[in-house]
């Protein structure tokens, strides 16, 4: 147990879990606003994949690193769009068109990347984001190097939990936003456009989720790998659960499940890793999710509209 | 601009592996005999991109054996499990003479459509010894052992504190085999060092392969052994040194990587082409051909640690090499998952 408290107070293990929880911080806010409209997007996981190589590409083609992000925002809501064609005005099944979406953004990465670069050894790499020296912040002791020794993207990550959350409850567009996942028709009752406002939502949802991605190719890590998404878009569809749809709590779940990753990853160098087998140690966060899912999901207000598409006029 | 700095890698790498190639195919003696005949028309599966690692060197073998006018190459990358006995059945149909690839995820089916093109000959990577019910299938893998244990001598001399950090990606023989060839060499040189080894239970997920990397450096590693991308830019960030595998990263990471065993297929494919050429080819394992005896693995040069690794070190790994070489010493093989120390 001793190994674990150590583990718990040295600064570079918070520092570790604020960099893991980045993309997912990104990609569970896009998930999050796509739900709130009544939408799920399945297509997270490709569209995750399509961004790290779209901002990545960016960059090595030439432009600064935040050109680059906005470059995989853009992608990402192009392929949000594609998404809210299908299953807002046309009313498919959001599954069938999320998975389509997820396979076509996969393999429009690989696609893409083969044109640009038609025969390497090993992909390029690029000048990614560098941890931010924040003048006295990032000189305290413990603290500076906890928290205070993180790129600007992660920041960004944070800086939208909070945009997120105000636009949500303080503004009359997250109220549209809300509405339009719960009562439909109240929305139509009030002039607005239940479409346009979904519409938007994945749009602007799945925009974010491309920058998730492209968190992992320009500040995680500075190339770009097929597999390297590796399951995170999913794991951000059951911190959206977790979360019970409010921003907040997805934020604070997503920070939970880099803990336990974090941990796992140095459990492993402990005594205890001689005789676990590394598979019990990689199985912890999810297994510890499941747990907390289960413990959290038991009060979640599921958004009363979520996948029923919505028909002017029809009752 | 994407495009033309890709051009300009595409001619340097490609001189290098044109040039590789023909050397090794001239040192075996073969490329006057094939060059008289038909080019042979090989064909590559593979369920990675190629540049994935182990994958590159096959193909990059491949393509060189083709710059020098040896064979006719097509391949197919990203090819998934299930779709491989397909592939491999359309290449085998259009005429392939000899397919090479990766079956480790597919071994049983594989072998099922080995048996319905006898004329053809399979050279595919196995976790499986060769079987004489499947005449027609040579398998191999990177048996490059003795060159990881070389780099373990280095490493060994290179580590102040002893303590090595080691991050793979699942414990398969492939990737057993050469870190305990590396642990080995490691204890030549610094009896006392101590081993942290993690799986991240991914072949491509090098942010979580840095993370582990970070978090080794955090618990006293000062020299890394990188069998994952992702290892060697933790090692970079942090100030520590690193080991290479299969390929040579040092270009990249030139004050962090110290020496790299790099595999060669060249010397696989030649022996398989020769076979395939004499209608020879029969069910045999092609992996003694990665040993280094073979001239299929080596240690990459040290380049910008040229004058930086202790003497010693060097003398000692001179003297290994040469007994690998006159076969007086054999490099352990080990198929156990290593655990830390």
């Amino acid at each position: 147990m001793t190994e674990i408290v150590d583990i718990l107070i040295s600064a570079s293990f918070w520092a570790a879990v604020l960099r893991i929880a980045s993309p997912l911080i990104f990609a569970t806010l896009g998930e999050l606003i796509c739900e709130r409209a009544g939408v799920l997007n399945l297509g997270i996981e490709g569209i995750m994949v399509f961004g790290a190589f779209a901002g990545w590409m960016a960059v090595y083609a030439g432009l600064g690193l935040w050109p680059g992000v906005l470059v995989a925002l853009l992608a990402g809501m192009a392929f949000g769009a594609l998404h809210a064609l299908l299953t807002v005005p046309f009313g498919l099944s959001q599954h069938v068109v999320g998975l389509g979406i997820t396979m076509l953004a996969t393999s429009s990465a690989y696609y893409a990347y083969r044109l640009a670069l038609p025969e390497v050894t090993s992909p390029p790499r690029i000048a990614p984001f560098q941890p931010l020296h924040i003048p006295v912040l990032s000189d305290i002791p413990w603290l500076g190097q906890a928290l205070f020794s993180q790129t600007a993207l992660t920041w960004a990550a944070f800086g939208c939990a909070a945009l997120v959350a105000l636009v949500l409850y303080r503004t009359p567009l997250g109220l549209a936003v809300r509405a339009a996942g719960e009562n439909p028709q109240a929305v139509e009752a009030q002039g607005l456009s239940v479409a346009a406002i979904r519409m938007g939502a994945v749009i602007v949802g799945s925009g974010l989720m491309a920058v998730g991605g492209a968190f992992l190719t320009m500040s995680a890590f500075s190339s770009f790998f097929f597999e390297m998404v590796n399951g995170r878009g999913w794991i951000c569809i059951a911190l959206v659960v977790f979360g019970a749809w409010k921003p907040g709590k997805a934020l604070l779940g997503a920070l939970l499940f880099a803990g336990f990753d974090a941990l796992q990853i140095r459990l492993q160098q402990t005594p205890m890793g001689q005789v676990v087998p590394y598979q019990v140690f990689l199985m912890i966060p999810y297994v510890l999710s499941i747990l907390a899912l289960i413990l959290m999901s038991r009060r979640a207000e599921v958004p009363a509209a979520l996948m029923t598409p919505f028909n002017r006029g029809e009752r | 601009m994407a495009i033309d700095k890709t051009a300009g890698l595409l001619t340097r790498r490609g001189l290098l592996k044109s040039t590789g190639g023909l050397a090794a195919f001239a040192s075996t003696g073969l490329a006057g005999k094939l060059m008289a005949q038909e080019p042979i028309s090989v064909a590559g599966i593979y369920t990675v991109p190629v540049e994935q690692q182990w994958v590159s060197r096959i193909h990059v073998a491949a393509e060189a054996a083709k710059a020098a006018g040896l064979i006719s190459y097509t391949y197919s990358e990203n090819t998934s499990n299930t779709d491989y006995p397909r592939v491999m059945r359309e290449y085998a149909e259009s005429g392939a003479q000899l397919i090479v690839g990766e079956i480790f995820g597919v071994e049983q089916e594989a072998r099922e459509v080995v048996l319905d093109y006898p004329e053809t000959a399979f050279l595919l990577g196995s976790s499986f010894l060769p079987d004489e019910s499947y005449p027609n299938l040579g398998v191999f893998d990177n048996y490059i052992q003795d060159a990881s244990y070389l780099s373990g001598i280095i490493a060994g001399a290179m580590s102040e504190s002893g303590n090595i950090g080691m991050v793979g990606g699942f414990p398969i023989p492939e990737v057993n085999r050469l870190m305990h060839a590396f642990m080995a060499g490691v204890k030549e040189s610094k009896p006392e060092a101590t081993f942290q080894v993690s799986f991240i239970g991914s072949w491509f997920d090098p942010p979580k392969a840095k993370e582990t990397a970070f978090a080794m450096i955090e618990n006293g590693a000062d020299l890394l052994y990188a069998e994952r991308f992702g290892v060697s830019d933790a090692a970079q960030e942090k100030g520590v040194l690193a080991i290479g595998n299969v390929i040579d990263t040092q270009a990249d990471y030139p004050d962090t990587v110290v020496a790299s065993a790099l595999w060669d297929f060249g010397p696989t494919l030649a022996a398989a082409l020769a076979k395939v050429a004499d209608g020879s080819f029969a069910a045999e394992n092609y992996g003694s051909y990665s040993f280094m005896k073979e001239g299929g693995c080596a240690l990459a040069p040290l380049g910008t640690f040229e004058g930086k690794v202790p003497q010693a070190a060097l003398d000692l790994v001179a003297a290994k090499e040469a007994a690998i070489k006159d076969g007086s010493f054999t490099t352990l093989i080990n198929d156990e998952e290593p655990k830390s120390s």
